[in-house]
């Protein structure tokens, strides 16, 4: 009865095969959309990369008085400029390890302290957990560059015009504390300390504690404990925050350049754009090759080094009991940590950053004769100051930056949303074939790419016409289209995470009762994903409404949103300006978020 | 009602080759039970007769008609074969009411209302789930969301009902009511069934024919009775009944049409007639006679034919009794209805009719003589 073959038929090509071959793929609306979602992501993601690669070795109008040759011309001219020239060092080296140096003290800085959060309030029995974890993950809603701009409400000196805090008190603040590396390591570190937070009370919470009770009972102490069981079982979790953190806060830009680029501190992401604003253009676009390349390495790295031994991540993935660990006479000091953590990472920053609103004469004090309403409802004509814009609820600027931010934000979490519906979806159910596998690296490649690199590679991509596609300068279409990309692989992760809920026997019964691809999708597959499409959508609607780095590149003065004109008004010495636009992104962020959590059950945590 | 055809499928999973050069025929109004341990390629050949899955070799007619033709890569539509799929998970759609579940493929076909009505209500009341017709699945207990499963399988009238494992996330209790359901449901509908299980009980006593399969190839076609007395193979024998078969070493040769048998119970001499065609080795060659443990009976010293053996160990349980017993270095285990007890390592005396005897080539691992099936019902 049986005849074992071991090798796969090949059968000969008649033209009725051919024919069935043909009619079995493209009458299956599923295949032609996984052809149209390959295309799209080629055209997306990998020309644009080539392109921008290709106009690093291609000279531009703007050099031709500097170097011989023809406009279009190969030349290794920005190359060179970048790496061997006598301007390499201030315009490379320089910025490069700056860079890498608040890199590193951010994650030295905020790995040990997001990993200390969770498993204090993961693992003891600290007091009251509910009101302090959602305490603690506020300060990650905050944009970073809010951060920035709360430090120098605190820490501003003279040399900016205005006073901030301690100067208006009289307590001189020299720049090394006011401006540059350590303002930046601190401001991004009470950003990202959230990752690692995150990544290892997940980590921590997914751990039986009877492996620890285990422990006790072989008579280990809880130290003991702590370094032997606990932290071996989270270290996957951290290895991957150190990679995170130090990924995203190496391409950071908003807040290196607030505190930074004044007293001249570049790094990278500062140089690159400037570069791109004052030229050679090149010359920014190699740099932001070298932040990619710099950002793929650390996650391969990350892969190669934790991809062994992830296998334990999931240990007693059930998560079981878990009994809470004693800490004894341990607990105050812990507790004031923790309180003293929240007082100056949360309610002092934004207290002054509120009050400051109120301030005429910022570091001025809180006396009755320095506080005023106008930097709120103030008209032009009642300027005390040098400042000649009113108030910003007076402000057309502001209005329109209001308007712009949440048209931004809705077009592009829209967009992002439904995307994340179908990239989710070809990828869980193309999970071990080739085009499951292509989309989702292809997905991934924006991850790897710091925001301003992003978009100066979309900028330069789409600024000229291509094909069909008019040129896109200077237009709302492009900073939503560089929005939505940069997103995706957020969006697939979430449509990926919504998909694998809904398992696909679901849709094999429907399909056996004659429903097809599009009836499969209208009346199982959407009305099952809805929650975790709302859910997507609006955490993608608040990581755009407090975006900096990706459109900062773009924006042109009709389409400023409230984050670039904060970031403006703040450069050009408006700070109460500036800190009353943050102050109202702010709220923004926290109404959207509670109607997210509260309504639909969003998660901050899976968000970025 | 329809009769399946499957010839010369392959299936392959990128390297993995899961169904090797399958040929099964489904005669008409058969509930044909696919049986084999997991792995072997059982759902598989469920999920390609149901057009999930696409085979790489081979053609598959339903009465007749070409289904699939892997050669001109013609693979008909799931929906356009007349039948309809029962999953071992269920697959209702949560966000659908039990009435909703079942309508959903009725209002594809576009039936009048009043007959879709007239479906929907005689797939309630024949699974008996009536009034649960508004509730959610999720406010179902598991045997409630079984019966809805078929109902909502057999609602489209369904030449061909396929079952995918349906009784294995079911407690002890409700597999058997469950059993008897599937019984009377393929009684009252006269359907062509096809049913995957790895639970021989269930192949026994629900089908018609069993198809024993072994890593991607059939080792058995035939009826539960035949697979149950006459298991074509040793791993066949081995598989089926429970507790597992005796095997007793022994010796045997072929001449002048008998076949002469040695073991350390007795010798015993066989007719042609109930030989298989199974080539024989030539001269003596070593067997294993196999023995289902209800054939043994244990009788008085003076019965004729009486083998002494002696009791290894005695489990009574109720309504039948185990006993483990030896004869020189062969172990092997009767089964005797009702409680009794036996001291171990006493003497005992067994008989063993020899007609119930199977017969296994220990070389080719083939049955080489039949049990006889007469005075079994």
């Amino acid at each position: 009865m049986s005849k074992v073959k071991s090798e796969k038929p090949r059968h000969p090509m008649t033209s009725k095969r051919l024919k069935n071959q043909f009619l079995n793929i493209v009458t299956n609306p599923f295949n032609v959309i996984v052809l149209i979602t390959l295309v799209i992501l080629f055209c997306l993601v990998v020309i644009p990369l080539i392109q921008m690669v290709a106009s690093t070795f291609t000279l531009a109008k703007s050099e031709t008085r500097r170097v011989h040759g023809e406009v279009g011309s190969f030349t290794m001219y920005y190359w060179k400029y970048m790496f061997a020239s006598t301007l390499s060092s201030a315009a490379f080296f320089k910025p490069l390890i700056h860079s890498l140096v608040c890199g590193a003290f951010t994650v030295l800085v905020s790995v040990p302290l997001g990993s200390v959060l969770a498993w204090l309030l993961v693992r003891t029995d600290i007091p009251g957990k509910n009101i302090i974890g959602l305490l603690i993950v506020i300060p990650y809603m905050i944009p970073s560059w809010t951060k920035a701009i709360a430090w120098l409400s605190i820490f501003r000196n003279s040399r900016s015009g205005a006073n901030g805090l301690l100067t208006g008190l009289g307590i001189p603040v020299p720049d090394w504390l006011a401006y540059g590396p350590i303002a930046i390591v601190l401001c991004m570190s009470l950003h990202y300390y959230a990752f690692a937070y995150m990544n290892v009370s997940a980590a921590l919470r997914s751990i039986n504690s009877e492996l620890e009770e285990m422990g006790e009972i072989c008579g280990a102490t809880k130290p003991q404990i702590l370094k032997s069981i606990t932290l071996p079982l989270v270290m996957p979790a951290i290895l991957s925050s150190i990679i995170m953190t130090l990924s995203k806060s190496i391409g950071a830009y908003g807040v290196a350049a607030n505190l930074g680029t004044r007293i001249g501190y570049f790094t990278l992401a500062t140089k690159m754009k400037q570069f791109i604003e004052k030229g050679p253009t090149g010359v920014g676009y190699s740099m932001s090759i070298v932040l990619i390349a710099i950002a793929a390495l650390i996650i391969y790295g990350n892969q190669k080094i934790i991809g062994t031994r992830k296998s334990y991540a999931t240990i007693g993935g059930k998560g079981g009991r878990s009994t809470d660990m004693k800490l004894g006479r341990a607990k105050k000091p812990l507790m004031v940590f923790l309180v003293f953590f929240l007082f100056m990472a949360m309610v002092f920053p934004m207290f002054i950053l509120v009050m400051e609103t109120f301030q005429i004469t910022t570091g001025n004090g809180y006396g009755i004769s320095n506080l005023t309403l106008y930097n709120w409802v103030g008209t032009v004509d009642q300027a005390q100051t040098y400042t000649n814009y009113p108030g910003i609820f007076r402000n057309p600027e502001f209005m329109s930056a209001f308007l712009n931010t949440v048209k931004l934000s809705f077009l592009t979490s829209a967009i992002t949303a439904v995307c994340g519906v179908f990239l989710g979806y070809i990828s869980t159910r193309g999970r071990g074939k080739w085009y499951g596998a292509m989309t989702e690296q292809l997905v991934f490649v924006p991850f790897l790419m710091p925001g301003v690199a992003f978009s100066t590679m979309y900028f330069a991509m789409f600024s000229q016409q291509h094909f069909i596609i008019p040129s896109l300068y200077g237009t709302f279409t492009l900073i939503v289209l560089t929005s939505v990309v940069k997103h995706f692989p957020f969006a697939s992760r979430s449509g990926t995470s919504n998909m694998m809920q809904i398992a696909p026997e679901l849709e094999e019964s429907a399909m056996i009762n004659g429903a097809g691809f599009w009836k499969r999708m209208q009346a199982i597959v959407m009305p099952l994903a809805k929650n975790g499409f709302i859910s997507g959508f609006m955490l993608t609607f608040i990581s755009v409404a407090k975006e900096l780095d990706l459109i900062i590149i773009m924006m042109t003065p009709k389409m400023r949103t409230l984050s670039f004109l904060a970031f403006t008004y703040s450069q050009d010495g408006y700070a109460q300006m500036s800190d009353a636009i943050s102050v109202i992104v702010l709220l923004f962020i926290v109404v959207c978020y509670v109607v997210a959590n509260k309504v639909f059950g969003a998660d901050i945590g899976k968000s970025w | 009602m329809s009769r399946i055809e499957l010839k010369h499928v392959d299936k392959f999973y990128g390297d993995n080759h899961v169904l090797k050069d399958l040929n099964l025929t489904i005669e008409d109004g058969d509930f044909m039970t696919l049986l084999g341990p997991s792995g072997c390629g059982k759902t598989t050949t469920l999920r390609i007769v149901s057009g999930l899955e696409q085979p790489q070799n081979g053609i598959m007619t339903i009465d007749g008609v070409e289904m699939i033709n892997a050669a001109d890569a013609y693979y008909a539509e799931p929906s356009k074969r007349g039948l309809n799929l029962v999953f071992q998970s269920y697959a209702l759609w949560p966000h659908m009411t039990v009435r909703q579940n079942i309508e959903f493929g009725l209002k594809i076909q576009k039936l009048s209302k009043t007959e879709m009505d007239k479906r929907v209500k005689d797939g309630l009341e024949m699974m008996r789930i009536g009034q649960y017709a508004d509730r959610y699945p999720n406010e179902l207990s598991g045997g409630q969301q079984q019966r809805v499963a078929i109902a909502r399988a057999v609602a489209s009238n369904p030449k061909l009902l396929l079952l995918d494992e349906p009784l294995s996330n079911l407690d002890a209790r409700l597999r058997i009511d469950m059993r008897s359901e599937l019984q009377r449901l393929h009684k009252t509908l006269g359907t062509t069934i096809i049913y995957v299980t790895h639970d021989q009980t269930e192949a026994l006593t629900m089908s018609t024919k069993i198809a024993l399969y072994r890593a991607g190839e059939l080792s058995q076609v035939a009826s539960p009775m035949e697979l149950y007395m006459n298991p074509a193979n040793l791993e066949a024998a081995d598989f089926i009944g429970n507790p597992r078969i005796n095997l007793i070493a022994g010796k045997a040769e072929y001449k002048n049409d008998k076949l002469y048998v040695h073991t350390n119970l007795k010798d015993y001499v066989f007719d042609k007639k109930d030989m298989t065609d199974q080539a024989l080795p030539s001269g003596t060659f070593d067997i294993l006679a196999a023995l289902r443990p209800e054939q043994i009976t244990i009788v008085d010293k003076d019965f004729p034919d009486a083998i002494p053996v002696k009791v290894y160990a005695n489990q009574p349980a109720g309504s039948e009794t185990l006993v483990s017993l030896q004869a020189g270095d062969s172990d092997f285990i009767a089964k005797t209805i009702g409680l009794r007890y036996f001291d171990i390592d006493s003497t005992v005396y067994i008989h063993i009719s020899p007609s119930k005897i199977n017969i296994y080539d220990a070389k080719s691992q083939n049955l080489i003589k039949r049990a006889s099936l007469e005075d079994i019902g």
